[in-house]
C-alpha cells in the first residue's frame, strides 16, 4: 500500500497484449483507406448525419471517461488528501493517454486533417468548437507536464533536456494541476454546449439548455468510479495488491457525485417536462438505460456500505457509472440528432467500429507498457507478492 | 417530412428552455446586417420548370447532372441540396384542385436561406462560414477544418459535404451568387425565373411586397411568410398557398439558433472571469493544504 510507484515487472507479451496489438493492426489498415480515399470510404457518415461514433465514443466518452485525472488530481493535490495519492498516477496516465486518444480521434474524423491548425489561426471566439478545442490542446499539454516527473524518473539522466525541463517544471507543478482542473471544468461542460447550438435537431429528451451543467456534474461523477474500474482492472491483470483501502473511502465521494448530478439532471428532465417524449421508441429505452442502469442503481448499489466494501460490488457499481456515462454521450451525439430530413438511420460503418475497437486497444496497450516502463503504480516487485 | 405534433412540442420546449437560461440571455445582440439583400419565393407562381437549378448549376461550374434538367421523372422523389446540386425544386401534392379537377402541384425551391443569425456562421470554429454585410452567408475553403459542425448546426439541414474527397473535401451550398451581387448582377436562379417566382430586393422592401400580395390576394396565399420571423429572419422568405409544414418547411421557432449557445459562452467566459476565478479559488485552496501539511511534519508526500 505504502509502497512507492515503480515500474511493474510482469511479462509485457500476454495474449492480451497481443489481440490488443491485432486490433490496432486491423485499425491502421482502414486509417490508410480513410486517408486516401476520404471519409466516405470508411464511414456511414452523410449530409443529415455528419457526426457519428468517432465523435460520440472516442471524442465526447473519451473525454468524460478521462476525468478520473482532474477528480483525482483535485483530490490528492488541491484538497491536500495524500492518502489517495496511489490512485493520482494511475489516473494522470489514464487521462494523458484518453486525451491523446481523444486528439487522435479529432484529427481522423476532421475531413481536412492537415488543417487541423487552421483553428487557431482563423479564431472565431463565438464558436463552442473553437473553445472545446483550445481547452482541450491545453490540457493535452498540462497533463504530459504533470506526467513529465514520472517519465523523467527513469529518463531523466539519459535525456539530459528531460531531467532539465523536469527540474524547471516541478517548481510551478502546483500552478500547472490547478490549471488542468480549470481546464477540464471548462472544456467538460462545453462539450454539452456544443449540442445546444441544434436545439431543433436533438431529441426533446435529451435538449436542454443545460447541457454544458449536466456534462460537467456527470464528468466529475464519473471520475472516481473510472478509477475504480481502471484499478481493478489492472490489479486483476497486473496481479497487484488490492487497493480497496483507497477506493473504499473514494467511492462514497462517487456517491455524493453521483447524486448530485442525477438529482440535477432528472429535476431539468421533470421541470422541463422531457419524460411525456418517453414512449416505445429506441431513443427512449436508450435514456432509460443510461438513466436507470447507468444512474440509479448504482447509486442504491453505492450507498450500501456492504457493496462499497466488497471488491466485486463496487467493481460492478463502478461500472455501471462508467457505462451510463458512455451511454449518455452516446446518446446526445448520436442517438438524439434529428434531422428532419434524414433519408435513413445512420448505422456505424465497419470501418468506423474498427478505428474506435483499435483506438480503445491503442489505449490499454500504452497503458500496459507505461506502467511496465514507467513509475506508475505503487506495486511490489513480483517476488515480494509470492 | 416532420411529424407537426412532436415539432411543435420541440420547439416549445426549446423556447422554453431558452427562457430559463441564466442571467446573461439578454445581452446577447444580433449581428444582423440592417436591411440585406434578399429573395421572395412565390410558391404560387412557380411552375417547376427548373431553370433556377440549371442556371445555378452553370454558374457554379457544378458538374451536369444525372438526368437533364428537363427530364421531369427527377421531381419524382423528394431531393435535398447535394454538392453538385445547390438548389432543388421539389413537388408536391396537397388535395388543391386545379382547372380541370387534377391535383394541382405545388414546386418549392430549396437552397441555403441566408439566415440573419446563421447557426452555421456561429458553429464554425474558424470562421469559414461568415454572413456578409450584403446578407449572403459564403463558405470559405481555404478557412476550413472539416468539422462538419456547420452541418449539425443547421435548422434547415442545408450544407452538404464532400466525404468522398480524401485531402481537400469542401461544405458545399447555395452562395446567394455572392460574386454576381458584389458586382450588381441578381442570382442567377432570380435572373432565369420565367414566372417571376423568384423576386430580388432589399429584405424590408420584399416584406413590404409580401404583405401587398396577401393583402391584396387573401384567397391565394396563406397569411405566413416564412422567413420573416423563423430562427430571427432569414434572407430568403417565401410565400406559399397551402401552410408550409405541408410542404416540408421545418416548423421553427423565431428565436436566433445561435442565441442560447452564444450566451452561454457569453456568460462563461467572458473576458475568461470564470476560468480566472477558479484558478483563483483552487490556489488558495491549494495555499491552505500546503500550509496545514507543513506545520503537521511528516504528513507531507507527493511530487507536488
Ligand atoms: S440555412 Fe443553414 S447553411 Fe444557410 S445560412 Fe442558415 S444555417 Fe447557414
Ligand atoms: S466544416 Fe468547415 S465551414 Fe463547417 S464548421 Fe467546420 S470549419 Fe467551419
Ligand atoms: S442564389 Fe445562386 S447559388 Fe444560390 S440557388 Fe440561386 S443561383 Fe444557386
Amino acid at each position: 500500500m505504502t509502497a512507492e510507484p515503480r515500474p511493474v515487472d510482469r511479462c509485457f507479451w500476454t495474449p492480451g497484449v497481443w489481440m490488443l496489438t491485432a486490433l490496432m493492426a486491423a485499425a491502421a489498415l482502414t486509417l490508410i483507406l480513410r486517408f486516401a480515399f476520404g471519409l466516405g470510404m470508411v464511414t456511414n457518415l452523410d449530409n443529415a448525419h455528419p457526426w457519428g461514433i468517432w465523435i460520440g465514443i472516442d471524442v465526447a466518452a473519451g473525454v468524460a471517461l478521462a476525468a478520473g485525472g482532474f477528480t483525482t488530481a483535485f483530490l490528492g493535490h488541491i484538497l491536500g488528501r495524500h492518502y489517495y495519492e496511489p490512485v493520482t498516477r494511475p489516473a494522470l496516465l489514464t487521462a494523458a493517454l484518453g486525451y491523446t486518444m481523444v486528439a487522435f480521434a479529432v484529427f481522423v474524423d476532421l475531413g481536412r486533417s492537415w488543417a487541423i491548425w487552421k483553428f487557431l489561426v482563423f479564431q472565431n471566439h463565438r464558436s463552442v468548437l473553437f473553445e472545446v478545442g483550445i481547452c482541450v490542446m491545453t490540457y493535452l499539454l498540462v497533463l504530459w507536464i504533470e506526467l513529465l516527473p514520472a517519465v523523467a524518473a527513469r529518463l531523466g539522466r539519459r535525456v539530459r533536456l528531460l531531467g532539465w525541463i523536469d527540474r524547471g517544471v516541478r517548481k510551478t507543478m502546483g500552478a500547472f494541476i490547478i490549471l488542468g482542473v480549470v481546464l477540464s471544468c471548462c472544456h467538460q461542460s462545453s462539450l454539452g454546449s456544443l449540442m445546444v447550438i441544434a436545439p431543433t435537431k436533438l431529441h426533446p429528451l435529451w435538449y436542454t439548455p443545460w447541457l454544458p451543467l449536466h456534462f460537467l456534474l456527470s464528468a466529475i461523477a464519473v471520475g472516481f468510479p473510472m478509477v475504480v474500474v481502471e484499478t481493478g482492472l489492472a490489479t486483476r491483470s497486473l496481479h497487484l495488491d488490492s487497493e480497496m483501502p483507497v477506493l473504499v473511502p473514494l467511492s462514497r465521494l462517487a456517491a455524493a457525485a453521483l447524486g448530485v448530478a442525477l438529482v440535477v439532471r432528472l429535476g431539468d428532465f421533470v421541470a422541463r417536462e422531457s419524460h411525456l417524449f418517453i414512449d416505445g421508441s429506441g431513443a427512449s429505452i436508450s435514456l432509460l438505460v443510461e438513466l436507470v442502469l447507468g444512474g440509479v442503481l448504482p447509486l442504491i448499489m453505492l450507498l450500501i456500505p456492504a457493496v462499497r466494501r466488497s471488491r466485486g460490488g463496487l467493481f460492478v457499481a463502478a461500472a455501471l457509472v462508467v457505462l451510463g456515462v458512455l451511454i449518455n454521450r452516446i446518446n446526445v451525439f448520436v442517438v438524439a440528432l434529428s434531422p428532419p430530413f434524414a433519408e435513413h438511420a445512420y448505422v456505424p460503418a465497419a470501418g468506423e467500429l474498427i478505428i474506435t475497437a483499435g483506438s480503445v486497444a491503442a489505449l490499454m496497450f500504452l497503458y500496459r507498457a507505461a506502467v511496465t516502463y514507467l513509475p506508475i503504480l505503487s506495486a511490489r516487485k513480483l517476488e515480494e507478492v509470492h | 417530412m416532420i411529424t407537426s405534433r412532436r415539432s411543435f412540442l420541440q420547439v416549445a420546449t426549446t423556447v422554453a428552455g431558452a427562457s430559463t437560461l441564466p442571467v446573461a440571455a439578454r445581452a446577447w445582440e444580433s449581428r444582423a446586417p440592417d436591411n440585406p439583400f434578399a429573395c421572395l419565393v412565390d410558391l404560387t407562381r412557380c411552375i417547376g420548370c427548373r431553370k433556377c437549378e440549371e442556371a445555378c448549376n452553370r454558374v457554379n461550374d457544378l458538374p451536369a447532372p444525372a438526368q437533364s434538367f428537363e427530364d421531369l421523372r427527377t421531381l419524382k422523389s423528394e431531393r435535398r441540396p447535394t454538392t453538385t446540386a445547390y438548389t432543388v425544386i421539389n413537388r408536391y401534392t396537397t388535395g388543391v384542385l386545379g382547372s380541370g379537377h387534377r391535383q394541382q402541384p405545388i414546386y418549392v425551391k430549396v437552397q441555403c436561406m441566408h439566415c440573419q443569425d446563421p447557426a452555421c456562421a456561429s458553429a464554425c470554429p474558424t470562421g469559414a462560414m461568415a454572413k456578409q454585410a450584403n446578407g449572403a452567408v459564403t463558405y470559405d475553403p481555404s478557412q476550413c477544418i472539416g468539422c462538419r459542425y456547420c452541418l449539425i448546426a443547421c435548422p434547415f439541414q442545408i450544407p452538404a459535404y464532400e466525404y468522398e474527397r480524401a485531402l481537400t473535401p469542401r461544405v458545399r451550398k447555395c452562395t446567394f451568387c455572392f460574386e454576381r451581387l458584389e458586382v450588381g448582377k441578381l442570382p442567377a436562379c432570380a435572373a432565369i425565373c420565367p414566372a417571376d417566382a423568384i423576386v430580388f430586393g432589399r429584405r424590408r422592401q420584399l416584406l413590404v411586397e409580401a404583405k401587398r400580395r396577401i393583402r391584396e390576394r387573401p384567397a391565394r396565399y396563406v397569411s405566413h411568410i416564412y422567413g420573416e420571423h423563423e430562427v430571427g429572419g432569414t434572407s430568403w422568405l417565401y410565400l406559399s398557398g397551402v401552410p408550409f409544414p405541408h410542404l416540408a418547411f421545418p416548423n421553427l421557432p423565431s428565436q436566433a439558433i445561435p442565441r442560447p449557445t452564444e450566451s452561454i459562452q457569453h456568460a462563461l467566459f467572458h473576458n475568461l472571469w470564470s476560468p480566472a476565478a477558479l484558478f483563483a479559488l483552487l490556489a488558495a485552496v491549494m495555499a491552505v493544504t500546503r500550509r496545514n501539511d507543513d506545520e503537521r511534519p511528516g504528513t507531507k508526500g507527493g511530487e507536488s
